[in-house]
C-alpha cells in the first residue's frame, strides 16, 4: 500500500515515462510540433559534446587577440567561430597561475548546454551543488585535482542569465601544435573547472 | 525559509561521479523542454518550470530523478497555462498504459 | 525592443561594495540563501534582464532589472572556511536584492 503521493520506485519511472509519451502525443496532435521536431532535437543534443567549447579554447590559446575578445564577450567569440549558440550569454573565465575557476549552479543545473551539451549527472547532484561553493578544494580533490600552493579559487554560481566556461591553462609541451590537436586535449571537466589539463611530455618513442 | 532546491553551503557527502547514458524517454523530456521554451513557441518559460520543481516537497525533490522532476514541471506548467487539460492528459496516459503496464 | 527601453537604471558600478538584503520571501527567488545579508564587491554589470520572480508566474517581469556579478570573499560567506583566505565566490544577483554598503 502506498503512502499518499508515493509510487513504488520501480513504477515511478514508468509513470513519468507514460506522462512524457502522453504529453508528446497530445502536443503533436495539436500541431505544436511534429514527431520529427522531437527526433531532431534529441539528435541535436546527442551530437553536442564539449567539442565546441574545446575549439574556442584552442583558438584562444593560439590567438591572444581572440582570447581577449572571448574574455570580453563569450557569446560573440563563439559566433565568430561559426558556433551557433542561440540566446546563450556566455562568460569565459580564465585560469591563470594565480587563480583557478570552478563553475556550479547551486539552485538547479544551469550549464552552457548549447555549447557543451548536456551536463554530467554529478554537476546536477546535491553533493556538488552544496559543496562546490563551501569547500571547493575538497570537491576538486575528489576529482583528483590538487591546486598548487598560492593558487586562489574563484567559484562561479550560475544563478541567473549568464552561463560559464573555464579557459584552462594551456598545457606545457604543446608549442607549435595545431588548433585541432590542442582542442583534442581539452576535457569537459576542465571546462567546468573540476580538472586541470596535464602537461604533455613527449616520450622518446613518440618523437 | 530556504527553498528545498537552494543547496549552496549545505552539508553533503562525496560527489558520485558515475555517468550513464540517458534513457530515450529522458532525452525526449529534454527535447520537450527545449521545444516548448523555444522563442518560436514560448509555451513554457524556464522560470515557470523551475518554480514548479521548487514547489515539490523536500522528500519528492530528493526521491525523484532529474528528468522526472522536469517532466512534472512541464506538465504542471502546461496545465497552469491551459495548454492541456488534466482530463485529456489522464485519458492519454491511460491509453498509454493500455499499451503496456499499469497507470498509477 | 520595448523590454530594453523599460529597463531600470543601474544603481551600481564595477568596484562598488554592495550588501545582499537579508530577506527570505517564499516563491521563485534566484538569490541564493547563503549570500543573503553578506557584503561583496560588484565584479561587473551584466545588463538588464526580466525579473525571474515574475517570469515564474508567466508575467513579463518588467521593468528589466540590472543584473550584477558580485564577488564575495569565501571567509566572509562561511564563518569556518578552511581553505585559502583569498578564495572567492562570484554570484549573479538582481539589482532589487542589493543595497549599497560602505
Amino acid at each position: 500500500m502506498n503512502e499518499p503521493g508515493e509510487l513504488p520506485r520501480e513504477d515511478s519511472v514508468g509513470y513519468y515515462r507514460r506522462m512524457q509519451a502522453a504529453v508528446e502525443e497530445l502536443l503533436i496532435l495539436r500541431g505544436v510540433f511534429s514527431a520529427a521536431d522531437v527526433d531532431r532535437q534529441v539528435e541535436a543534443m546527442e551530437g553536442r559534446s564539449h567539442e565546441r567549447g574545446a575549439r574556442m579554447v584552442a583558438r584562444a590559446w593560439v590567438d591572444p587577440a581572440y582570447k581577449a575578445r572571448m574574455l570580453a564577450d563569450g557569446s560573440a567569440a563563439a559566433a565568430e567561430l561559426g558556433l551557433e549558440v542561440g540566446p546563450l550569454r556566455l562568460i569565459v573565465v580564465e585560469n591563470t597561475p594565480e587563480a583557478h575557476n570552478v563553475v556550479v549552479c547551486t539552485l538547479c543545473s544551469c550549464y552552457p548546454r548549447m555549447l557543451l551539451g548536456i551536463p554530467p549527472e554529478w554537476y546536477k547532484s546535491r553533493a556538488y551543488r552544496s559543496r562546490a561553493v563551501r569547500e571547493p578544494r575538497a570537491v576538486l580533490a575528489e576529482f583528483g585535482t590538487h591546486l598548487a600552493a598560492g593558487v586562489r579559487i574563484r567559484v562561479h554560481d550560475s544563478t541567473a542569465d549568464m552561463r560559464y566556461m573555464v579557459l584552462p591553462l594551456r598545457p606545457k609541451g604543446t608549442d607549435r601544435w595545431s588548433e585541432e590537436r590542442l582542442a583534442a586535449l581539452v576535457t569537459r571537466d576542465a571546462l567546468i573547472g573540476v580538472a586541470q589539463l596535464p602537461d604533455v611530455i613527449e616520450s622518446r618513442a613518440s618523437r | 525559509m530556504r527553498g528545498i532546491h537552494d543547496l549552496g553551503g549545505l552539508p553533503a557527502g562525496p560527489v558520485e561521479r558515475d555517468e550513464h547514458e540517458y534513457a530515450q524517454w529522458e532525452k525526449r523530456v529534454d527535447a520537450l523542454m527545449m521545444l516548448l521554451s523555444h522563442k518560436d513557441r514560448q509555451l513554457v518559460k524556464v522560470d515557470e518550470l523551475r518554480r514548479n520543481i521548487e514547489g515539490l516537497g523536500a522528500d519528492a525533490y530528493d526521491r525523484m530523478g532529474y528528468y522526472e522532476r522536469w517532466m512534472h514541471a512541464i506538465v504542471q506548467t502546461l496545465i497552469q497555462r491551459g495548454v492541456i487539460s488534466i482530463d485529456e492528459l489522464g485519458r492519454k496516459m491511460a491509453e498509454q498504459a493500455g499499451r503496456g503496464g499499469s497507470d498509477r | 525592443m520595448g523590454r530594453t527601453a523599460k529597463a531600470a537604471a543601474p544603481r551600481f558600478r564595477s568596484g562598488d561594495r554592495v550588501r545582499v538584503r537579508a530577506a527570505h520571501p517564499p516563491g521563485h527567488v534566484r538569490t541564493p540563501y547563503y549570500c543573503r545579508g553578506h557584503v561583496g564587491v560588484v565584479e561587473r554589470v551584466c545588463g538588464a534582464f526580466a525579473n525571474p520572480e515574475e517570469l515564474a508566474y508567466n508575467r513579463p517581469g518588467l521593468p528589466a532589472q540590472p543584473l550584477y556579478r558580485v564577488r564575495f570573499q569565501a571567509v566572509e560567506l562561511w564563518p569556518d572556511y578552511r581553505e585559502d583566505p583569498a578564495d572567492v565566490v562570484e554570484i549573479e544577483i538582481y539589482q532589487h536584492w542589493l543595497e549599497g554598503a560602505s
